[in-house]
């Protein structure tokens, strides 16, 4: 999994069918300390994710099972909403 | 498998059920001279590693649900392992 930020959303009226009903969310990756990195893509979301909250995804075939028993048709899924991210390093 | 270092945590309070009583550890991925191999990742703990640890790191969904125990779960990498030492060419690294 990785960190992200949401920094907005993705409306389609025509798709496939096992994506009505889920959020298509705008991802920003960053890194640990909250900067951008690398490209901006398209997750769905499965836990009521918001605009300008640090959330951390799930990429692959695994990101389609929170959606079990359903087949949703995604390759990125935010799984979780960030509190804290708490760096040990020296 | 990659090797990796654990460098802190992520606390979610919301987050898919399967995570839930799973350590969210943030792991930086290491190259064999103990440099940063690209940016760090977080994994599921299946070890009970903690900060400082050198660990090995699973980044496969299969493997990863495995060693959690959570099957068809949204986990794409997992810690597996602490390492105690690792030996290149007879020499430890």
């Amino acid at each position: 999994m990785q960190l992200g930020r949401i920094i907005g959303n993705v409306v389609c009226t025509a798709k496939n069918p096992s994506l009505v009903g889920h959020k298509l969310l705008l991802v920003q990756p960053i890194d640990r300390h909250g900067r951008d990195r690398g490209k901006v893509f398209v997750a769905v979301d499965s836990v009521g994710a918001g605009a300008g909250e640090t959330i951390y995804w799930c990429r692959g075939k695994e990101a389609s099972f929170p959606f079990l028993p359903g087949d949703v048709p995604t390759e990125a899924t935010i799984v979780g909403i960030v509190d804290s991210v708490n760096i040990q390093r020296p | 498998m990659l090797i990796g270092k654990v460098i802190g945590d992520v606390v979610a309070t919301q987050k898919s059920p399967s995570h839930v009583g799973r350590k969210i550890l943030l792991i930086q991925p290491l190259n064999l001279d103990g440099t940063d191999r690209g940016e760090p990742v977080l994994a599921l703990d299946a070890v009970d590693a903690g900060a400082g640890d050198r660990v090995l790191l699973v980044s496969e969904g299969f493997s990863a649900m495995t060693a959690v125990g959570r099957p068809n779960s949204p986990i794409d990498m997992a810690v597996v392992g602490v390492i105690d030492a690792v030996t290149l060419s007879g020499e430890e690294v």
